[in-house]
């Protein structure tokens, strides 16, 4: 339930709706769409990556002076988990053709993949398998499938998306393999909405040009990815599932390739090492890291581990100054704060409105613009809407969807946001939600070509951890497609290599490398990476942890 | 039931008594965190609740919305005899709710390839012989916290109805609540889980313009425009992006 102080401004967004709707209903733009000009100058002025302390130089690795995102560099200047010296490499305690780094939907989808053409994997996974952004993903997945649409039309829609800074070959890839993936998916048993006669249900998203969006409901991510998990449990003699334990080095050999990496138990605090013809980094992104201290809707260990591990070994990266603010974050009640509202909702017709009830951008803007156009109406015009606890937000009204298209659809197809607030009284079929940008997703990462191939022989990347795919601002959708495409392309590339790949001996001489050049670098720091998971530990807590030294599992 | 109220207080306040004092910001409330007390903010999910006694969970959080499961939890409240169920990330705590996570479920899952089994309801006798042994005594339904019908999907099952089945299980969060709690020890989840791929794989009716699209692709029809957009300069590549159509 709302407060009592929102109700006058509540009552103008719904004043407001019946207007609203008669001009969506017309078909005509119910706010004009920006201009490349504004575009630019909301942006600017805006969006947390452009405040001069939202990056700093990097002083060592691949991309040395470049200046990226503070809290990578953070985390990219700092120390191993592990003495490399105290690594017996020559006798390894697993062995496999490929080892895949991260069980989300890249992960399992480049271990089917590998599986059919002959290799078998090893997933190695932090949390559980399926403990991914790919599971959370709500609203749906691009491809160019409607007669109206074509791949180079959803090129052209994801390449102005990321201003024009994509890697070209990476998005032809990307929407060229589209309309493929939506049939390999169903092949599995992946159930798309669809109409009577089969066709599949499209609905638009932030800055597409024709309605592209394939959806499950409002559980995308949850049925692919739980059907990508299915399948790679029905063949454990092909792909070994190791869980709760993450990768926290990689492995090179003599020559500078990849042969795999050290494992860490995260329950008996052992590591093991694995030794593999070739490895796939499929980690995600990096929510947990709560850049410029936003709330984030990434799940719990989204600590961008991967480009730790990665750029240890000299990989290069690319984009990495670059984060996505997710415009509808929710912000009331303070509970699920910063937890994700699909995309959906604005394509399917919801607004947003500021605290006079007034429609204040085009409500599908690129996801960098949106957010802008938010934080613009809170801070600048201060037409926000405070909370109880201090934050800003704006409405996202959903009671006009159901105006649109007709009573009965919020429940249909948007059940999990539904659920979501009506377990705090709110009813988002007859009053909008409380919304303000979340961090949603790292847009740069480890640098790839269309093979998923990096600079280091031997070391595939795919999905949220690659960069170069989504330019500086990824579309709506683009990621479901993404660790698909890219997750398929990974492993059947990887599986090619181990075919002709052969390891000279094993070293970890890069990680012993790459504390002299902290040391040279004159780089002070605490910091451990990859940082693992999160800590919400409050304050008076960490005051009483007081334990001298780590001695074993007891701290 | 005003008397059992007191009752309630009291022991709670007794408790509390001997919990190691924390500067109380917000209003706050007493739980029980696997048997240890702790006095955590009265609006605190379960899991906000453990972080902020101090806990750093490794098992037990995953997505933190309501979206994977990982964080099923079991729960006692004061004079009440029911045990209760609910997702740590989206369950508020109360005072002195009595709480424990449950880190992992075990639950029996056949080896199967979708390819060579049958949308019909001899899948389910093979591969799920126990969803027959269910007793309709709707446990499962009540035990979960997406608020499905379970019971009705599993009778659906015995039935070989599996576009309801894939219906009702549609937003099943695989969290294994019912199966922990299920008398005749049905996995009611992976239930669902084969019953959607069944129904995506062999029911849902075939989108032709899918297949017409796909063998376009193939045909290298977009070959040609985006080997022109790939060339394309910036500012020309601009120009067409801000002059194209919208749908």
């Amino acid at each position: 339930m709302y407060p009592e102080y929102m109700n006058e401004s509540l009552k103008k967004a719904s004043q407001s709706r019946n207007k609203r709707f008669e001009l969506a209903k017309s078909g005509k733009p119910v706010f004009p769409p920006m201009s490349a000009e504004e575009r630019e100058q909301v942006l600017n002025k805006f969006h947390p990556d452009y405040k001069p302390e939202a990056r700093r130089k990097i002083h060592i690795g691949p991309n040395k002076g470049e200046k990226l995102t503070t809290e990578v560099v953070d985390i990219l200047e700092s120390h191993s988990r592990i003495k490399p010296e105290l690594f017996d490499l020559t006798r390894p305690d697993y062995e496999t053709d490929i080892l895949i780094i991260g069980g989300g939907g890249a992960g399992c989808a480049a271990a089917i993949i590998a599986m059919e053409n002959g290799a078998k994997s090893i997933i190695s996974t932090k949390l559980r398998l399926g403990d991914a952004n790919s599971m959370m993903s709500q609203g749906g997945m691009q491809a160019a499938v409607t007669p109206q649409d074509s791949p180079t039309r959803h090129y052209l829609d994801a390449i102005g998306g990321g201003h024009f800074d994509n890697k070209s070959e990476l998005v032809r890839v990307l929407t060229e393999d589209g309309p493929e993936v939506v049939k390999w998916l169903e092949n599995m048993g992946v159930v798309w909405d669809k109409n009577e006669d089969g066709s599949l249900q499209v609905l638009h998203g932030g800055g597409t040009s024709r309605k592209r969006m394939h959806s499950c409901r409002d559980y995308t991510g949850a049925i692919i990815m739980r059907t990508l998990m299915d399948v790679v449990r029905n063949n454990q003699d092909k792909i070994t599932v190791l869980e709760f334990m993450p990768i926290i080095e990689l492995i090179l050999d003599n020559k500078g390739q990849c042969g795999g990496g050290i494992l860490y138990n995260l329950e008996t605090e052992e590591y093991f090492t694995v030794k593999a013809k070739t490895t796939i980094i499929s980690t995600g992104g990096y929510g947990r890291l709560h850049i410029r201290g936003y709330d984030t809707t990434n799940h719990y260990g989204a600590t961008g581990d991967g480009l730790v591990i990665a750029y240890r070994a000299g990989a290069k990266l690319l984009y990495m100054d670059s984060v996505q603010y997710h415009p509808t974050g929710s912000v009331f009640p303070e509970q699920i704060a910063g937890f994700l509202i699909t995309e959906k909702i604005r394509g399917a017709g919801g607004q947003p409105l500021n605290k006079l009830g007034e429609l204040f951008v085009f409500p599908r803007e690129p996801r960098d613009v949106e957010s802008s156009a938010f934080i613009r109406e809170c801070l600048e015009r201060n037409n926000g809407i405070e909370t109880p606890s201090g934050r800003l937000g704006v409405w996202l009204d959903s009671p006009l969807i159901e105006m649109l298209q007709g009573e009965g659809y919020i429940n249909k197809n948007f059940p999990a946001m539904h659920r979501q607030f009506i377990r705090y009284a709110i009813d988002i079929t007859k009053e909008p939600m409380l919304v303000y940008p979340s961090l949603h997703y790292q847009n740069g990462g480890i640098e790839i070509n269309e093979k998923c191939e990096t600079n280091i022989p031997g070391l595939y990347v795919a999905g949220e951890a690659s960069g170069g795919v989504h330019g500086r601002n990824r579309l709506m959708g683009n990621s479901v497609l993404d660790y698909n495409v890219f997750g398929r392309r990974a492993g059947k590339c990887a599986a090619e290599y181990v075919k002709s790949v052969k390891l000279g001996p094993l070293t970890l001489e890069h990680v012993s490398n790459y504390e002299n050049e902290l040391k040279r670098a004159k780089i002070k720091t605490d910091l451990i990476a990859p940082v693992l998971l999160p800590s919400y530990t409050p304050e008076d807590v960490k005051k009483r942890q007081l334990t001298a030294r780590y001695e074993g599992t007891l701290r | 039931m005003a008397a059992k109220k007191a009752a309630k207080k009291k022991s709670v306040k007794q408790i509390k008594a001997k919990s190691v004092k924390k500067t109380p910001k917000k209003e706050m409330v007493t739980v029980f965190i696997m048997g240890k007390v702790h006095e955590v903010p009265s609006e605190a999910t379960i899991m906000g609740a453990i972080e902020y006694a101090g806990y750093q969970i490794k098992r037990g959080a995953g997505c933190r919305e309501g979206f994977c499961g990982a964080c099923a939890t079991v729960f006692r409240l004061p004079d009440d005899y029911k045990i209760y169920t609910g997702l740590a990330c989206t369950t508020l705590v109360q005072d002195g709710m009595w709480l424990s996570q449950l880190p992992a479920i075990p639950a029996q899952r056949p080896v199967y390839d979708i390819n060579k089994i049958e949308p019909n309801v001899a899948t389910f006798q093979k591969l799920y012989p126990e969803v027959f042994r269910c007793v309709a005594c709707n446990t499962c339904t009540k035990a979960c916290p997406q608020d499905l019908e379970v019971m009705d999907y599993i009778q659906a099952a015995i039935r070989g109805d599996i576009e309801k089945v894939m219906d009702l299980s549609f937003d099943c969060l695989c969290c294994g609540m019912c199966a922990i709690r299920c008398p005749a020890e049905i996995v009611q989840h992976n239930v669902g889980l084969l019953a959607k791929r069944l129904y995506g794989k062999y029911l849902s009716k075939e989108s032709k313009q899918l297949k017409k699209r796909i063998k376009e692709i193939k045909e290298h029809k977009y070959d040609k425009e985006f080997k022109e957009f790939i060339k394309m300069k910036k500012e020309a590549l601009k120009k067409k992006y801000y002059e194209r159509d919208l749908e």
